[in-house]
C-alpha cells in the first residue's frame, strides 16, 4: 500500500511507490479488458472531481476510473459552484468534504493548491493538475505506457518536445522518468526551456533534429495558442517549421521509437496527422492506460485510509 | 514627569557613547546623560534632583542595553481603509513591543495617502491612538498611478517625511525624474520600491530552478536591479535624494555600492527576511513567506550581509505588512505579499551581531541613527540632551519562542512562528510613557 493520504506530485514519490502504482495498474488494466469492466473494490466510497479549470479528458478519466471501482462520483466545476460567489478555496473544499467525499480530485490553475488542501482536509487529495507544477497521474500513465511498449524504462532515451516551462505534464514526466532511470532530452525554443532547466538533470536541445537522434520515445506536448503573441514564439507557423514533429524528423529517432501526446493535440502545429494516426503513435493507448492508472491510485490511497 | 534610567549599558552612535551610565528624562525630553568614563572626579554620577515636586520614576537597567528608540522607515499601518489588517493603534502597539518608537507608514492605504487631508487624518489618528511616533510617507503620484505628482509641499507641511509609491513602482522614467527633481525643493527623499513590473510580470517568487520546480511564476533579480540602476542614474541626473527600499539581491547591493563610491545621494535599506531566509522557505507553498521582492538565494543573503557590514546598506527596516489570516490562507498565486515584522525585527537583526557581521553599535545605527539622519529627524535617533525621550531597553540574553498568535499586531503572518530567538526589549519609552515587560 502507499504510505500516503494524498497524491500531490511525482516529486513526493519514491521509486518503489511509482513501481507499486504501475504494477497495481497492470492488474486493473486486465479488469478493463473484461466484459464486465467493474469491480466492487471501493463500493460505498465517494469521489469528487473538484475542477477549477476546464478539462474533459482528465475529469472523464477520473470519473470513469471511480465508477469502475464502484465509487460514487460527483463533478464539481467552477461555473456551477459557489466559487463564483466569492467563496474561498478552503471553504469550497471543506464543503465538499462535509458532503462525505473520500477522494477530492483537484485541478487548479495555481501551483500548490493540492498541497494546501491536503493539509486542511481528512479526505485523500489527488492532484489532477496544479498550475505549472505537476500532473502526476498523467506522468504515471505515460510511464505505464512506455513500460508496456518497451518492457522497461531504465536506460531509455526520452525526448520531450514543446512548451516545457508551462507544462505540468512535462515536469511530472521529468521527475518520474528520471527516477525510473531514463535519460531525458528537452527540445524546444529557449523561451519555453529556460537554461536553468538543465539543473533538473536533463539535456536541452533547441534544434529538434539534434535532439531526436536515436531516441526511444518522443513525447509531444500541446502548444498553447495563448503563448503566441506573448513573446514565447512569434507564430504557430514558425513554431511548426522549427519544432513541429514531421515524418522526416521522426525518422531520426530509433526505428522502434514510439510517439506520445497527452492531448488534446493541435494537428499541424506540434504534430502532423500522419504521425498522430501512424503506426508509431500510442496516443489512444495512453488514454486507455490512464483509466487503469487512476484506478490504481485511488485503490492504493484508499488502503491507507482504512 | 521625571524618569531616571540607572546603570544601563548605553549605546548611542550619534554621540559615540558605548558605556555604563544613567539617563535623566524630564517631561519627555532627554535632560542629561552621564557615563562612567566621562565622570568628573569631583562629581559623582548621581543626578541632583532638586525639583521634589515632580514625580520621579527610576528604572534599573543594570545588565541591559539602553539605546535610542528604534526607527522603522518602512511599515504598513493599513489605516485608513484596511483596518481589518491593522490599525494605527494595533500597529503602534506592535512597534512598541518590538522596541520601535517611530514608524514611517507607507502610502498604500485606501484612500491612498496622496493628498494633505489623508496625511492629516493619519497624523490626527496617530496623535489620539498611536503609542509611538507615526510619520506618514506620502505617495509620489496621485493614486499611486505613476502619472501625476502629488502636492509634495502641502503634504510636507501636513507632516509627510518622504514620498513613495511602494508596491506600485513609478514605471515612467520621466515621472520618476520629475519626482526626484521636484522633491529637492522640500529636501525630502524619494523612497523607491525598485521593480520593473513588465519583467516581473505577475511573478510570485524568485525566478530560477526552484520556481520552475514548484511551478510558480518567477521574478528575476534583474527586475529589481534594472530599476535600482535607473533610479540611481536619475538621481545623478537630478541631484535628488533617493532611498532604495528592501534590497533583496546581490546585484542591487553592487549597484548601490558603486553609486555611493561615485558620490550619488543614495541610501538603502533591507529587511530581516532578506538576510535570514532564502527562497527554499517556499517549498511547502507557505504563503507566509510570500513577499515582494521575493526571497532570493544564499549568495544574495551573503551579499546583503556584506552590504550591511561595509555600509552600502544604511538601514534595516521591517516592511511590516500585516494581513488578515483568511487573506493568507489562499492559493499561493493569489495570497497577498508581506510579513508582519515589527515584533521580530530586533531579535532577527541581533543574529547579525551574533554572527559578527555588525557590532551592536552598528546595528543601532542601522535601526535608529541612520533612519533619523535620512529623514532629517533632528530630535530622534540619538540620546543627546534635548532630544525626544525615545528609548529602548533590551535584555540581550533573554531567550524566547515566537508565538505569532500572541502578536500585538493584527497581522499574525510570519514565517518565524515557533522560532527560538534571543534578545528582546524589556522597556520601551515613547511619548512620555513607559512600557515594560
Amino acid at each position: 500500500m502507499l504510505n500516503k493520504k494524498d497524491l500531490l506530485g511525482i516529486k513526493e514519490l519514491s521509486v518503489e511507490e511509482i513501481n507499486l502504482i504501475l504494477d497495481t495498474a497492470a492488474g486493473f488494466k486486465e479488469v478493463l479488458g473484461r466484459d464486465i469492466k467493474k469491480v466492487p473494490t471501493l463500493r460505498g466510497k465517494t469521489a469528487v472531481n473538484l475542477f477549477f479549470e476546464p478539462s474533459t479528458r482528465t475529469r472523464t478519466s477520473f470519473e470513469l476510473a471511480a465508477k469502475r471501482l464502484s465509487t460514487d462520483v460527483i463533478n464539481f466545476s467552477v461555473p456551477t459552484s459557489s466559487v463564483v460567489k466569492g467563496e474561498s478555496l478552503i471553504d469550497t473544499a471543506l464543503t465538499v468534504q462535509a458532503l462525505g467525499a473520500d477522494f477530492i480530485i483537484i485541478r487548479h490553475s495555481s501551483a500548490g493548491v493540492p498541497h494546501l488542501l491536503a493539509k486542511k482536509l481528512r479526505a485523500s487529495v489527488i492532484n489532477a493538475g496544479d498550475g505549472m507544477n505537476e500532473h502526476p497521474t498523467q506522468a504515471l500513465l505515460d510511464s505505464f505506457t512506455i513500460r508496456e511498449k518497451k518492457g522497461r524504462i531504465e536506460g531509455l532515451c526520452v525526448a520531450i518536445v514543446g512548451d516545457i516551462i508551462h507544462s505540468r505534464v512535462a515536469k511530472s514526466n521529468i521527475y518520474s522518468l528520471t527516477k525510473l532511470g531514463a535519460k531525458i532530452r528537452l527540445i524546444g525554443p529557449p523561451t519555453l526551456i529556460p537554461r536553468e532547466m538543465e539543473g533538473m538533470g536533463v539535456e536541452v536541445f533547441h534544434n529538434i533534429e539534434d535532439g531526436l537522434k536515436q531516441v526511444d520515445v518522443v513525447m509531444m506536448l500541446r502548444i498553447q495558442m495563448e503563448r503566441q503573441g506573448k513573446g514565447f514564439f512569434p507564430s504557430t507557423e514558425e513554431y511548426f517549421k522549427n519544432w513541429g514533429l514531421t515524418p522526416e524528423r521522426l525518422s531520426l529517432a530509433k526505428d522502434d521509437a514510439i510517439v506520445m501526446h497527452p492531448g488534446p493535440m493541435n494537428r499541424g502545429i506540434e504534430i502532423t496527422s500522419e504521425i498522430a494516426d501512424g503506426p508509431k503513435s500510442v496516443i489512444l493507448e495512453q488514454v486507455t492506460n490512464g483509466l487503469a492508472v487512476r484506478m490504481a491510485v485511488m485503490y492504493l490511497l484508499a488502503g491507507v485510509r482504512e | 514627569m521625571k524618569i531616571l534610567i540607572k546603570d544601563g549599558h548605553i549605546i548611542d552612535p550619534s554621540q559615540d557613547i558605548d558605556d555604563i551610565g544613567d539617563i535623566l528624562i524630564v517631561d519627555g525630553k532627554i535632560k542629561e546623560i552621564r557615563v562612567k568614563s566621562r565622570e568628573q572626579k569631583t562629581e559623582s554620577r548621581d543626578f541632583k534632583l532638586r525639583d521634589t515636586n515632580s514625580e520621579l520614576r527610576t528604572i534599573n537597567a543594570e545588565g541591559f542595553l539602553v539605546i535610542p528608540g528604534l526607527i522603522d522607515m518602512h511599515v504598513h499601518l493599513r489605516e485608513p481603509g484596511y483596518e481589518h489588517k491593522e490599525t494605527i493603534k494595533t500597529g503602534t502597539k506592535a512597534a512598541i513591543r518590538g522596541g520601535f518608537t517611530t514608524v514611517c507608514c507607507m502610502s498604500n492605504t485606501y484612500p491612498v495617502n496622496d493628498n494633505a487631508s489623508v496625511t492629516e487624518y493619519i497624523i490626527r489618528k496617530a496623535a489620539l491612538e498611536g503609542l509611538c511616533t507615526v510619520l506618514p510617507i506620502g505617495a509620489i503620484t496621485k493614486g499611486q498611478k505613476g502619472e501625476e505628482l502629488v502636492e509634495m509641499g502641502t503634504m510636507k507641511e501636513q507632516g509627510c517625511i518622504a514620498f513613495s509609491d511602494d508596491g506600485l513602482p513609478v514605471m515612467n522614467s520621466l515621472i520618476m525624474r520629475r519626482a526626484l527633481e521636484y522633491s529637492r525643493a522640500f529636501d525630502l527623499p524619494i523612497i523607491s520600491h525598485c521593480e520593473d513590473l513588465t519583467l516581473s510580470d505577475d511573478g510570485v517568487m524568485n525566478d530560477g530552478l526552484l520556481s520552475m520546480t514548484l511551478g510558480l511564476k518567477g521574478i528575476p533579480a534583474e527586475a529589481e536591479q534594472i530599476m535600482v540602476f535607473r533610479d540611481i542614474l536619475l538621481t545623478e541626473l537630478t541631484h535628488g535624494r533617493l532611498h532604495i527600499c528592501h534590497v533583496s539581491t546581490e546585484g542591487s547591493v553592487n549597484l548601490i555600492r558603486e553609486a555611493k563610491k561615485r558620490g550619488v545621494n543614495v541610501t538603502a535599506e533591507t529587511c530581516p527576511h532578506y538576510f535570514i531566509l532564502t527562497e527554499d522557505a517556499i517549498r511547502d507553498y507557505d504563503t507566509n513567506v510570500k513577499v515582494n521582492p521575493p526571497l532570493r538565494t544564499k549568495k544574495d543573503i551573503d551579499a546583503i550581509k556584506e552590504g550591511l557590514r561595509d555600509g552600502t546598506i544604511d538601514v534595516i527596516a521591517t516592511d511590516h505588512a500585516p494581513h488578515n489570516r483568511d487573506e493568507k490562507l489562499m492559493e499561493f498565486d493569489l495570497a497577498p505579499s508581506g510579513i508582519s515584522g515589527l515584533e521580530t525585527a530586533l531579535p532577527l537583526s541581533l543574529m547579525l551581531v551574533d554572527e559578527g557581521i555588525l557590532s551592536i553599535k552598528k546595528l543601532v545605527e542601522k535601526m535608529s541613527s541612520n533612519p533619523a539622519k535620512i529623514l532629517t529627524l533632528t530630535s530622534k535617533g540619538g540620546l543627546r540632551p534635548g532630544n525626544d525621550a525615545d528609548i529602548t531597553i533590551i535584555d540581550l540574553n533573554k531567550e524566547f519562542r515566537v508565538e505569532a498568535e500572541k502578536f500585538l499586531s493584527k497581522g499574525k503572518n510570519t514565517p518565524f512562528d515557533g522560532w527560538k530567538m534571543k534578545g528582546i526589549p524589556v522597556v520601551t519609552i515613547s511619548k512620555e510613557r513607559i512600557y515594560k515587560w
